[in-house]
C-alpha cells in the first residue's frame, strides 16, 4: 500500500465519516475527475528536464522566455472600438494615456464580413460591435496621431483581414514607418472562424490559401508582424471545454503550418511569426494548465513534426482574454472579481499579453469607466501582488503537474482523431468539431440550469432587486453619419481606378498569386473592403455552413 | 390543420453576427422539451426569417443578437410581419440588449427578451404559456 492510499484509509476516510465531502462534483470545468490531494506518487517517472526544462527553453513548459516577466511584464492590450473611426481614435488615446502598453482594434460586423458602411446589410450594425471601417480614409481618421513605428496593433478581423494588413501596411507607408518597423498581429485564423466565430466570406480552403499569402508576405517584407492569432478564444466562448479548447487550436495551427509547407516556404521561416490568443476561464488551475500544456505540445510538433530547429519556432506566445461567457449580467459588479481572479490564472499560465473584460459587457460595449477598472486590475495583478517576481511559480505542484499532463494526453487524443480524418479542412466539413462544441455548451448548460454548477448571482445568492448599472449609448445617428460619409467618399474616387484594381486583384486569385502586392496598390487607390470582398465572392463562391445545433 | 398540433419555433440569427452558442442551445432546448424548431442558421435578412417563418407556418420567432443591432433587426422583423398580415407570429429574443432597449422593443411588440443568465427552462416556461399553435 501507498503512503498515500495509507493516508486516504486511516486518516481521510475515517475524518469524512463525520465529516462529510461537500455534495458537489469534485471536478475540473472540462469533466476531469479532482482528487482530494496530489503527492509525488501522482507524478510517476515525472522527468523535470523532460516535462518542464527551464523558462526559454524547450519545451517551453514553464515560460517562452528565459526571463519572462521579470524582464518585462505582459502587454496590458484592451480590445477597444465602437462608431466612427474617430470615436475609437479618441478612446485609444484614452487607453495609452492610462498606462495601456499595445492597441486592439476591435471591428464592427459589416467589416468583419465584408461589407462595406453604406452595403443594405450593414443596416443597423455600423459602428456597433466595433469601428466601421470601409477605406484607407477610415484607417487614416482610426490611427490619427498614433505613430505606427511606436506602437503594436493587435487586429480582431478574419475573412477580411487582408484587407486589414493591406491598409495598415498603406498608413505605415504614408507616415514615413518602414515596413520592418511594424508590428503587430492580425487575428486572420480563419479555421476557428468555421468552428466557432462564424464570420465568413468563402469556404475553408480558399480562406486558408488567403492566410497563407499574408503569413508568406509578412515573412518576408514584415519580420516583426504576427500574420496570424490561431485563436481558442472563440472556440472556448462557443461552448467548448478547456481540453477542446486546447485541441482545436493546436489541430488549427497544425493546418496552417502545412498550408505554408505546402507552399514552399521552410518552417524556421515563419513558423517564429505565429502566435495564439486563448480564453482564461474560471477553473483556476485548468487553465494554467492548458497555457502550460499547451506550449509543451507546440514545442513537440514543431519539432518532432516539422523538424523546425529554431527555438523561436517552437514558441508558443500567446495572447489571453478573461471569458467573456462567464460575465453574468446579474449582479455585474462580481465580474470585476470574476476578471481579476482570470487574470490572474493568464499570468500564473505565463501569457505575453491580456485582455481583461469589463464589468458590464453583458448588457453592452464597455463604459470608459468599466474599461479602467478591468485595465487597473492588471495593474494590481502586475504591480501589487507579487506573482510576477518570479517565473512560472507553480511549476512542480503535484496537482498542477499532474493537471498539465492530463489536459495534454487529453488534446492529443482529439488530435489524433483530427489527424485521422484528413485534418482540419476535413474535419470542419463534417462538422466535427462545430458538434461536439455544441454539445458541450449545451451539457454545460443544462449543469447550470440544474444548478450542479454553481454560477454566482444567477443559479445562487440571487437578488431579486438588483440597482441598474450605467451603460454605453451609441447614438443612432452615428451611423447615418458614416454611411453618408461612406457613401460621399466612394462616389469621389476616381472609378476607372478602382475598376483596374479590382480586375488586377480577381487575376491574382485566379492565378494562385500572393494577393497582397495588388491589395496594398488597391487600398492606396482607396479601393474598398467591401469591394475588394466582392471580388473574393466571385472568384472563390460563399460559404454554406452546415446546420449542427 | 388540428388544434392540438405541436407549437412551431423559427430560432434564428439574424443580421451578421456569429455568436450561435445560445442560440443553438435555446433550439436545443425548446426540441427537447417537444416543441417543433427550426434553426435558420446564421446571417438570415429580417426578410429571410420572415419568409421561412411564413413558409413553415410558424407559431414564433426567436430572435438571437449579440452584435448590439437589436433595435433595427427586431423592429424589422415586427415590420415584415405586418406587412404579410403574419403579425400573430409571436416575435420574442435575446441577447446583449440594455435594459432600456429592451423596454422599448417590448412595447414596440416583441413579446419578451431573455438577458444572459437566463434558464432554458424559464425560456421553455415562456414557449409553452405564452405560444399557441395556429389552427
Amino acid at each position: 500500500m501507498s503512503e498515500y492510499q495509507r493516508w486516504r484509509r486511516e486518516a481521510y476516510e475515517p475524518f469524512a465519516r463525520r465529516t462529510p465531502e461537500r455534495p458537489v462534483p469534485f471536478e475540473s470545468l472540462s469533466g476531469l475527475p479532482v482528487e482530494p490531494l496530489y503527492t509525488p506518487e501522482d507524478l510517476p517517472g515525472w522527468s523535470y528536464g523532460e516535462k518542464l526544462g527551464y523558462p526559454g527553453e524547450y519545451p517551453f513548459t514553464r515560460g517562452v522566455y528565459p526571463t519572462m516577466y521579470r524582464g518585462r511584464l505582459w502587454t496590458m492590450r484592451m480590445f477597444a472600438g465602437f462608431g466612427r473611426p474617430e470615436d475609437t481614435n479618441a478612446r485609444f488615446k484614452y487607453l495609452l494615456a492610462q498606462g495601456q502598453t499595445g492597441l486592439s482594434t476591435a471591428f464592427d460586423m459589416p467589416a468583419l464580413m465584408g461589407y462595406d458602411a453604406d452595403h443594405p446589410r450593414a443596416r443597423g450594425e455600423v459602428g456597433r460591435e466595433g469601428v466601421s471601417i470601409s477605406t484607407l480614409d477610415d484607417f487614416e481618421r482610426l490611427f490619427a496621431d498614433i505613430p505606427l513605428g511606436d506602437v503594436t496593433t493587435s487586429m480582431t478581423i478574419n475573412c477580411t483581414a487582408s484587407v486589414a494588413l493591406a491598409m495598415y501596411l498603406a498608413l505605415a507607408e504614408k507616415q514615413g514607418v518602414a515596413w520592418d518597423r511594424v508590428g503587430g498581429t492580425m487575428q486572420n485564423d480563419m479555421l476557428k472562424e468555421f468552428i466557432a466565430q462564424k464570420e465568413w466570406i468563402c469556404p475553408p480552403e480558399p480562406a486558408v490559401r488567403i492566410v497563407t499569402d499574408m503569413i508568406e508576405f509578412t515573412s518576408k517584407h514584415v519580420p516583426r508582424f504576427n500574420p496570424v492569432s490561431i485563436s481558442g478564444y472563440h472556440i472556448r466562448e462557443a461552448g467548448s471545454t478547456a481540453i477542446q479548447e486546447l485541441a482545436f487550436t493546436l489541430a488549427d495551427g497544425l493546418a496552417y503550418v502545412e498550408a505554408a509547407l505546402a507552399r514552399g516556404l521552410d518552417i524556421d521561416s515563419f513558423a517564429p511569426r505565429l502566435s495564439f490568443f486563448f480564453d482564461v476561464h474560471n477553473d483556476f488551475f485548468e487553465e494554467i494548465a492548458k497555457l502550460r500544456a499547451g506550449r509543451r505540445m507546440w514545442a513537440r510538433f514543431m519539432k518532432e513534426r516539422y523538424g523546425a530547429t529554431k527555438p523561436e519556432s517552437m514558441r508558443l506566445r500567446t495572447h489571453t482574454q478573461t471569458a467573456g461567457v462567464s460575465a453574468t449580467a446579474q449582479q455585474p459588479l462580481n465580474n470585476v472579481a470574476r476578471v481579476a481572479l482570470q487574470a490572474l490564472a493568464a499570468v500564473l499560465g505565463g501569457a505575453q499579453s491580456l485582455h481583461t473584460n469589463s464589468y458590464d459587457e453583458t448588457w453592452a460595449l464597455p463604459t470608459e469607466e468599466a474599461v479602467t477598472v478591468a485595465l487597473r486590475t492588471q495593474q494590481i495583478v502586475a504591480e501589487e501582488t507579487g506573482v510576477a517576481l518570479t517565473i512560472d511559480p507553480l511549476g512542480g505542484a503535484y496537482f498542477l503537474e499532474r493537471l498539465t499532463d492530463q489536459m495534454e494526453a487529453a488534446a492529443l487524443e482529439y488530435i489524433r482523431t483530427i489527424d485521422a480524418m484528413g485534418g482540419m479542412i476535413r474535419a470542419i466539413d463534417t462538422g466535427y468539431p462545430q458538434k461536439e462544441i455544441a454539445d458541450a455548451a449545451y451539457r454545460y448548460q443544462r449543469m447550470e440550469d440544474r444548478g450542479e454548477k454553481v454560477v454566482v448571482g444567477v443559479n445562487k445568492y440571487v437578488m431579486k432587486e438588483e440597482r441598474p448599472i450605467s451603460y454605453l449609448r451609441i447614438d443612432e445617428a452615428v451611423e447615418l453619419e458614416q454611411v453618408e460619409r461612406v457613401r460621399r467618399f466612394k462616389a469621389s474616387r476616381p472609378m476607372a481606378t478602382v475598376e483596374k484594381r479590382l480586375k488586377q486583384l480577381a487575376d491574382a486569385c485566379r492565378e494562385n498569386r500572393n494577393v497582397m502586392p495588388v491589395l496594398i496598390e488597391a487600398v492606396k487607390d482607396y479601393v474598398s473592403l467591401g469591394e475588394i470582398s466582392d471580388v473574393y465572392r466571385q472568384v472563390f463562391g460563399l460559404y454554406r455552413e452546415p446546420i449542427i445545433f | 390543420m388540428t388544434a392540438d398540433r405541436t407549437v412551431r419555433v423559427v430560432v434564428a440569427k439574424p443580421g451578421l453576427d456569429g455568436h450561435d452558442r445560445g442560440a443553438k442551445i435555446v433550439a436545443r432546448a425548446l426540441r427537447d422539451a417537444g416543441f417543433e424548431v427550426i434553426y435558420t442558421g446564421l446571417h438570415q435578412t429580417p426578410e429571410q426569417i420572415v419568409a421561412t417563418a411564413i413558409q413553415e407556418d410558424a407559431d414564433a420567432i426567436g430572435l438571437s443578437v449579440l452584435s448590439g443591432a437589436h433595435n433595427y433587426l427586431f423592429k424589422r422583423v415586427l415590420e415584415l410581419l405586418r406587412e404579410k398580415g403574419a403579425e400573430d407570429i409571436v416575435v420574442f429574443g435575446g441577447g446583449i440588449i440594455p435594459p432600456a432597449d429592451i423596454a422599448a422593443l417590448k412595447a414596440t411588440g416583441v413579446k419578451e427578451i431573455f438577458s444572459p443568465g437566463t434558464s432554458t427552462q424559464e425560456i421553455v416556461r415562456f414557449v409553452g404559456e405564452h405560444i399557441r399553435a395556429a389552427v
